[in-house]
C-alpha cells in the first residue's frame, strides 16, 4: 500500500470523528454559557490566523508579495460590501496584476 | 451565498487535483483525499508534506491538526443538526469552514440547517469535480495559478467568512489577537500549529473582560 493511502485511511478516519463528535455526541443539549461563549468565538480566531497565515506564510517563512495586494482589494472589496464572488475576482485580478508588474 | 462559497472552491479544487498529480499520487488517491478528507487545507498540508518525502506520521498529524476545528464547527452545528445519530454523523461529514459559515449566517435552526447542508453538499460536489479536472487536466498548472492570482482566492475567501464577525467588537479583538498569535508562532512551529494557536485568543479576550454569549444562539429552544 503507499504512503499516500495510508495516509488517507487513517486521515479519512480520525477526521470522520473528528467532524461527527459534536452533532453525534452533543445533540440539541445546549454547552454551559461559558463554553459557549468561546464556541461562539473559535471561528473569528481561527478565520483571522487562516487568511492571515495563509497570505504570509509560505513554509515557516513570511513573505511580502503579490497576495499581500490581493488581500488588501479583497478587504476593500468587503467593506464596500461586494458580493462574494466579486471579492474573490477582484483579489485574484489584483494579485495577478500585481504580480505581471512587479 | 450557498452558492458563493460553492464557486469560491473551484480554483482550490483544481490546484488541489494538480498538486496530488505533481505528488505521485493516482487519480482515486487525489478523489479518495476530496471525498473522505474533505478538508481543503487538511488534505494539501498531507499531500505537500509526503510530495517533500516526509514521513508518513508528519503528514498525517499535519491533516488531523489541520481538521480538529472541525470538532469546534461540529460543536457550533449539533443543534440544528437533528435526527437519528447515523443521520446526524451523515450530515457531519460535509462539517468544513464553508458550510458552518453558511450555516451560522442564519438565526433560527431550521435556516441552519439548510445553510449548512446547501453550502456543505454544493461544496462537496464542485470540490470532488474540480479534484478530478485538476488532476487530469492541469497537472503541472502552478505557473497557471499563479499567473492568474488565483492562489490568493483562499486567503481572500476566509476574510470574507471573518469579515461579518468583526462588526462585533468581541470577536474583533479575539481576530486581531489570533492573527498576532498564529503570525508570531510560524518561524517557530510546524504548519498548522499557529493556526491552532490562534484559538488560545479566545481564552485571552476572556481574560480582558466578561464574555457574553452572542444574540443568535439564544434560539435553540425550537429544536426537538
Amino acid at each position: 500500500m503507499s504512503d499516500a493511502m495510508i495516509v488517507l485511511l487513517v486521515l479519512a478516519s480520525g477526521t470522520f470523528v473528528l467532524k461527527s463528535a459534536g452533532p453525534v455526541l452533543l445533540g440539541a443539549r445546549r454547552l454551559p454559557t461559558s463554553v459557549q461563549s468561546v464556541v461562539d468565538l473559535l471561528p473569528a480566531a481561527l478565520l483571522a490566523s487562516l487568511a492571515i497565515v495563509s497570505t504570509l506564510g509560505d513554509g515557516r517563512n513570511m513573505t511580502i508579495d503579490a497576495r499581500v495586494v490581493g488581500i488588501v482589494v479583497a478587504a476593500i472589496a468587503l467593506w464596500r460590501r461586494a458580493p462574494f464572488v466579486l471579492v474573490i475576482i477582484a483579489a485574484s485580478g489584483a494579485t495577478a496584476t500585481a504580480r505581471f508588474v512587479m | 451565498m450557498a452558492i458563493s462559497v460553492t464557486v469560491a472552491v473551484a480554483p482550490f479544487g483544481i490546484v488541489f487535483g494538480a498538486a496530488a498529480s505533481t505528488a505521485g499520487l493516482s487519480g482515486w488517491e487525489a478523489v479518495g483525499y476530496s471525498v473522505f478528507v474533505f478538508g481543503g487545507s487538511s488534505q494539501f498540508a498531507a499531500v505537500e508534506i509526503l510530495s517533500d518525502g516526509g514521513a508518513v506520521a508528519a503528514a498525517l498529524v499535519a491533516g488531523l491538526l489541520l481538521n480538529v476545528r472541525s470538532l469546534a464547527f461540529g460543536v457550533i452545528m449539533a443543534p440544528a443538526l437533528t435526527g437519528p445519530r447515523w443521520k446526524r454523523a451523515v450530515m457531519s461529514q460535509v462539517m468544513i469552514d464553508e458550510s458552518t459559515a453558511v450555516g451560522t449566517a442564519s438565526d433560527d435552526l431550521a435556516s441552519r440547517r439548510y445553510g449548512y447542508l446547501a453550502g456543505g453538499v454544493g461544496v462537496f460536489v464542485v470540490w470532488n469535480l474540480t479534484t478530478i479536472a485538476g488532476f487530469w487536466l492541469f497537472s503541472g498548472a502552478g505557473d497557471l495559478i499563479e499567473d492568474l492570482g488565483l492562489d490568493v482566492a483562499g486567503p481572500a475567501a476566509f476574510l470574507a467568512l471573518l469579515w461579518p464577525r468583526l462588526a462585533d467588537r468581541r470577536q474583533l479583538v479575539v481576530a486581531i489577537a489570533g492573527a498576532l498569535i498564529a503570525v508570531g508562532l510560524v518561524p517557530f512551529a510546524a504548519p498548522g500549529i499557529p493556526i491552532l494557536a490562534s484559538m488560545s485568543a479566545v481564552l485571552l479576550a476572556r481574560a480582558v473582560g466578561p464574555l457574553q454569549p452572542s444574540a443568535p444562539n439564544e434560539q435553540v429552544e425550537g429544536a426537538a
